[in-house]
């Protein structure tokens, strides 16, 4: 009790950094919307082949699948290294705050995060590129547990590499090279069923790959299925892989993470 | 006037790879007492306090803060203590007062956060961003989060450092009236005379070993007196324990008045200066 209590105390000290810190509130947050905005004022009209799509309507699908990463993983993993070596997690550890609410904490932030962010991104999509939004109550439950099961796998798969980047400073440097190659191959930039077979191959291992498509299969019509690589948008073989990465996410983040840095015992 | 300890080490070692940071370092501090540990850099100050705090695994040897061992520490235990990291510049977009708000949380028992603003002098600041306070008032703030569960030992690993002159003054009667209300408190510090005004007793460390333990007025050779003159045209100095007999002798040298010369009391500085030298003296032959 104890516990949730700090934890939800930490969400709103977290949210006040996050929002604060320039740099963060623009890689995190505003991102997907700069891009949204670029890539829909320069290709938004273009169709995809003779489907009556967009590539507006592609991408926001794309956009909100990166949203995912960017508020779980990419903030995690490049905040916690700052925070090993300015001494927030020193400081947090020499108080009786029991550690189970810092990650409630980090978790709580990361889901507040990301539905602000959706919510504009939906906003600025509707209003200005003229996205249709789901109307089925399928498609509602899809994109809820999609990004359910898609945020919690990212931030599990942050605290893991946040050890990576030994210091805060050119931790971005580590973490937004993985965000972009797999932005690249995971269908978010290009239609992935263009993609080489090799690079579908590659970005089927992670979990991006899979969260566009569940994406997709919320923004776009039920014809768009037969466009994906397979033909269908394969609802249950992506909860099947968000479920083993938020496995191995759990094990990595476990055995990985460490609250001082490297080199100090 | 002592009463049982709050912090016992015995013979705590410590190691790193091929380096020994402390060779088998005994230090207690009593209920109420403010122990100051002094040392030259890298002779293992921190280390002991980051031992003690339960930060660091020691080696060998015991120790035992009200009670726990701190290789074991529960949150019970770190409820009861206090403190101030060295160098911190977390939270740099949080304003003063939720931080220490904030902070107030985590203990059963914290202060009144407005209280602890103002006894650290940082009310006017509360809505100011940590990032943006001066270096003695970020420092405030530290000593602030250190002493916002009520702590009965409170841990200040150089607290002082980069304060001007007025800052750490106003640092120590921070400190006095905290100690006045019966905190433990544990320091280690660079200014010799930081430790004369705040330590009960000192506890000086080189190259990983206690060389001296007393009252700052005791310790070493403090009941030295110090001579100083001119001859030869330099500035002689002379310690000694006869300096009036040490100073007629002198004058039967000159013929009248003695040039340029003082009678001091050897000061905390002098006797830990002499203290350090001959450590290096006698261990000289391991020296990095």
């Amino acid at each position: 009790m104890n516990t949730l209590r700090m934890g939800l105390g930490r969400v709103g000290i977290e949210l006040k950094q996050f929002f604060r810190d320039k740099e963060s509130a623009v890689f995190n947050f505003l991102l997907p919307m700069i891009l949204l905005v670029i890539f829909g004022s320069v290709f938004g009209g273009q169709e995809l082949g003779d489907s009556g799509i967009t590539f507006s309507q592609y991408f926001v699908a794309g956009m909100i699948a990166s949203g995912i990463l960017y508020t779980s993983f990419q903030n995690l993993a490049i905040s916690i290294p700052m925070e090993r070596e300015d001494g927030t997690l020193k400081r947090l550890q020499a108080t009786p705050m029991p550690r189970a609410a810092f990650f409630i904490g980090k978790i709580g932030m990361v889901f507040v995060a990301y539905v602000a962010q959706v919510t504009i991104l939906i906003a600025v999509g509707v209003l200005f590129f003229g996205i249709d939004l789901p109307t089925t109550s399928f498609a509602i439950f899809t994109f809820v547990w999609v990004s359910v099961l898609g945020l919690i796998a990212w931030t599990l798969l942050g605290i893991a590499y946040s050890v990576v980047p030994k210091q805060g400073r050119g931790a971005a440097a580590l973490v937004s090279p993985v965000v972009l190659v797999l932005q690249f191959t995971s269908g978010v930039f290009f239609v992935f069923s263009d993609l080489p077979q090799w690079m579908q191959n590659f970005a089927s291992l992670f979990p991006l790959k899979w969260l566009t498509q569940a994406m997709r299969s919320v923004f776009l019509p039920d014809t768009a299925a037969a466009m994906e690589v397979n033909g269908s948008f394969e609802l249950g073989l992506t909860a099947l892989v968000l479920v083993i990465w938020i496995i191995l996410g759990a094990i990595l983040a476990t055995v990985f993470f460490r609250w001082t840095p490297r080199g100090k015992s | 006037m002592s009463s049982a300890p709050v912090i016992t080490a015995t013979d705590v070692t410590k190691r790193y790879g091929d380096f020994t940071a402390l060779a088998g370092v005994s230090i207690h501090v009593d209920t109420g007492e403010c122990l100051a540990i002094l040392g030259p850099n890298g002779a293992g100050k921190t280390t002991l306090t980051e031992i003690l705090e339960g930060y660091r695994q020691r080696d060998g040897g015991q120790a035992s803060v009200l009670g726990v061992d701190p290789n074991k520490p529960t949150g019970a235990w770190k409820a009861k203590l206090g403190i101030v990291l060295q160098n911190a510049t977390d939270m740099a977009d949080l304003t003063v007062s939720e931080t220490i708000k904030h902070f107030a949380r985590y203990y059963p028992n914290p202060a009144d956060p407005d209280q602890v603003m103002a006894a650290v002098g940082l009310t006017e600041k509360a809505n100011s961003r940590n990032g943006k306070l001066s270096g003695g008032q970020r420092r405030r703030l530290d000593v602030a989060l250190g002493i916002i569960g009520n702590p009965e030992v409170l841990f200040l690993d150089e607290p002082t450092t980069g304060f001007d002159p007025e800052a750490r003054r106003e640092f120590w009667v921070l400190i006095d009236r905290l100690k006045s209300n019966g905190t433990t408190i544990l320091l280690t510090t660079h200014y010799l005379d930081e430790a004369q005004y705040l330590a009960d007793r000192v506890a000086v460390i080189a190259r990983g070993r206690i060389v001296a333990q007393g009252a700052p007025d005791s310790i070493g050779n403090r009941g030295d007196a110090i001579v100083t003159w001119t001859e030869a045209g330099r500035e002689q100095a002379q310690s000694t324990t006869t300096p009036t007999a040490f100073v007629e002798e002198l004058s039967s040298r000159f013929a009248g008045e003695i040039p340029h010369l003082a009678i001091r009391r050897a000061s905390l500085e002098d006797a830990y200066l002499e203290l350090i030298a001959q450590d290096r003296q006698t261990n000289g032959g391991d020296a990095a």
